[in-house]
């Protein structure tokens, strides 16, 4: 039988890898799919949470979770869009060179 | 645990760090596809069928498009990538480990060992469909407000300005 | 005994659970379940390749393949020796996992659709209760499987031919959504089984069907026109045109793989078709009441069968469209066009039964159909055709 702590222990783990990447990556959109990672492992949490929790058929964790992937694809259509706009500019996606503000 | 918890956990971690650690940006997504539908199948295991076939329409079927094509239209045939970590990946590495750490002390300190799930529950599309409609109203319209934002949004700044190619 | 033949399958297959050990009936059921279809949809495919171009070819004023066989029956065993054996060439600087792995995802996308289709009475292999959007779900995984064949080939064509096709398929995978939620605001579930059981019972002779509704003769035009668009095929299969550019995404891939592609292109279609036939047609029912003695399954694959015959007899029939065209097409009509219905399905639902809640949603359907072609005609967009057959 999986008990929750196992739920738990992978979410965090999916989260700092997320969070791994998206600190070292270069390339900015590798970034932004670290940050979707993250948001995927949050969302884990809340249905193993829902799940294993008290009260079910309260749906809250379900509820929680749907919003948030619809959030995390507004997001992330948002980002690219940036991030084709800022390569227009600067001819480059890799974030150590987009460092200054000037231009 | 489970056989099927292992082996879906071990394909989702797989899949995500091959994702955030292969050279090649499109290998990068691909991987992460194969992060999301273990994420997916996880979230069937849990009995949150709603929202793990969600997950793979929205996710693998649109988010991972969507990244690809932002790669294609930013790839620079020929340029090599030497570097495929920035320059201060040292301080990244240590922060996500530490991150990972404390999470997992305090989640293994937790008394949640020896919580196993209640019998499962019966949620049907119908239910989810009225929570929404009654309790969840004022978060769907705003929903809908953001998504119509989000949409235009990412139009107008991602559209390409030059006058002559009207 | 129409019963008996009727469920004949569902017995079978419970007398041969009965010889299997508890511990394994899980998976036996699984598989007792899921291997004919495994065997009748490629079946049905190869009998769908010669249909094609035998239809094609009298379409075009020419006869179609007749020399293996009689009637050239025997055309797809030579079609499948031939792509069996021919040398499977890979591009140097192709990504060689990647073009490996393309036709592998998309065949199985193709083939996870139809775990939800319900061929007969009580003959679904998994009754979801969110049917419909697995349905969906496992549609949108095949465009991935476009992008990835298209770039792993490295070539200019595959690109551009990838490229297209997705922006085509998620520009028609919003109307095809959008025209299935009027029919799941009727029956009020997403359970495939479920919106057949509504579609059941008949007012004299006349079936219940989605179909024979203002919205859901709407909703079954536009999903129509959004599957051919889904499965790349005539009018809009620009991506894979083959006097434009040559195969479009699979032009790198020979052999086998080719035949991969080709299977899970149709095998995509008929799961569409079968999909429309379930939320629009009636599923397994039958389309008089007096002959509902023949078996549920031989109705389904006989409405498989001639959705099959109108696709083929539309691309016989009518030019492809350009891009802009079929984009403007489907953001700019189907769209819209989508979202009335779902009005029009709301207005139904509300309305009292009767002559005048016929009257009113048809008024609603038909006012932009007949403002568009009267725009179109303006413009001289639309003219009568002549034709000049060969003697």
């Amino acid at each position: 039988m999986t008990s929750l702590q196992n739920y738990l222990i992978l979410s965090s783990l999916l989260f700092s890898i997320g969070l791994a990447g998206a600190l070292t990556r270069r390339n900015a959109i590798l970034v932004l799919i670290g940050i979707e990672l993250m948001l995927n492992a949050a969302n884990l949490n809340f249905i193993a949470f829902w799940r294993y929790g008290p009260n079910p058929s309260h749906l809250t964790g379900i509820m929680f979770a749907i919003f948030s992937i619809t959030v995390a694809a507004a997001e992330a259509a948002v980002g690219l869009g940036i991030i084709l706009a800022a390569y227009r500019h600067s001819r480059t996606t890799d974030l150590d060179q987009m460092n200054s503000l000037k231009g | 645990m489970t056989a099927a918890f292992f082996i879906l956990a071990a394909l989702t971690v797989a899949g995500t760090a091959a994702a955030m650690g292969l050279r090649n940006a499109v290998h990068c997504v691909l991987a992460l596809t194969v992060g999301f539908a273990g994420v997916a199948a996880l979230y069937l295991q849990l009995g949150a069928q709603f929202v793990g076939l969600t997950q793979i329409m929205v996710y693998v079927g649109a988010v991972a498009i969507l990244a690809v094509f932002a790669i294609m239209m930013t790839h620079k045939p020929g340029e090599d990538q030497p570097r495929i970590f920035s320059s201060h990946w040292v301080v990244g590495g240590v922060v996500a480990a530490a991150v990972f750490s404390v999470l997992a002390w305090a989640i293994s300190s937790s008394g949640t060992a020896n919580q196993f799930p209640p019998p499962e529950p019966s949620v049907t599309v119908l239910a989810i469909g009225d929570s929404l409609m009654h309790t969840y109203v004022l978060p769907l319209e705003l929903m809908g407000l953001l998504l119509t934002a989000a949409l235009i949004g990412a139009v107008v700044i991602a559209m390409d300005r030059r006058e002559e190619t009207k | 005994m129409t019963q008996m033949l009727d469920q004949i399958f569902v017995t079978a297959k419970l007398w041969l659970m009965g010889y299997i050990p508890a511990a394994a009936k899980p998976l036996a059921s699984a598989i007792l379940s899921v291997v004919p279809v495994l065997i009748a949809f490629p079946l049905l495919f190869a009998i769908t390749t010669w249909l094609e171009r035998k239809g094609l070819g009298r379409i075009q004023n020419r006869l179609g393949p007749n020399r293996t066989g009689p009637f050239g029956l025997l055309q797809p065993i030579a079609d499948a020796i031939k792509s069996l054996t021919k040398e499977d060439i890979v591009p140097l600087r192709a990504d060689h996992a990647v073009h490996f792995l393309a036709p592998v995802l998309l065949v199985l996308a193709s083939f996870l659709g139809y775990a939800v289709l319900p061929i007969g009475r009580n003959m679904v292999i998994v009754n979801l209760d969110a049917g419909v959007l697995y349905f969906f779900a496992a549609g949108s995984v095949v465009e991935l499987a476009v992008f990835m064949a298209g770039w792993s080939s490295r070539s200019k064509y595959s690109l551009l031919g990838a490229m297209r096709a997705i922006a085509q398929m998620i520009s028609y995978e919003v109307p095809l959504v959008l025209a299935s939620v009027v029919v799941i605001m009727q029956a009020g579930s997403l359970s495939t089984v479920a919106i057949v059981e509504k579609q059941t019972g008949y007012t004299g002779i006349f079936p219940h069907w989605f179909v024979f509704t203002p919205w859901g003769f709407v909703g079954f035009a536009l999903f129509m026109i959004a599957a051919t668009a889904e499965s790349n095929r005539s009018p809009f299969d620009l991506p894979e045109g083959e006097s434009e550019i040559i195969a479009g995404y699979y032009i790198e891939y020979s052999g086998f793989k080719f035949a991969l592609f080709f299977l899970g292109e149709y095998l995509g279609m008929f799961a569409t078709s079968g999909m429309a036939i379930t939320l629009f047609l009636g599923g397994w029912t039958a389309p008089v009441s007096f002959l509902t003695w023949i078996p549920s399954y031989i109705w389904f694959f006989a409405k498989l069968v001639t959705l099959i015959a109108v696709f083929i007899w539309i691309r016989g029939t009518l030019p492809r469209l350009r891009m802009d065209q079929l984009m403007n097409l489907a953001w700019e009509f189907i769209l819209p066009m989508a979202l009335l219905n779902m009005l029009v399905a709301g207005v139904w639902h509300f309305m009292p039964s009767g002559i005048l809640r016929w009257l009113v949603c048809t008024a609603i359907v038909a006012t932009p159909c007949v403002l568009f072609s009267a725009r179109l005609k303006r413009k001289k967009r639309l003219q009568v055709r002549t034709y000049i057959f060969a003697d």
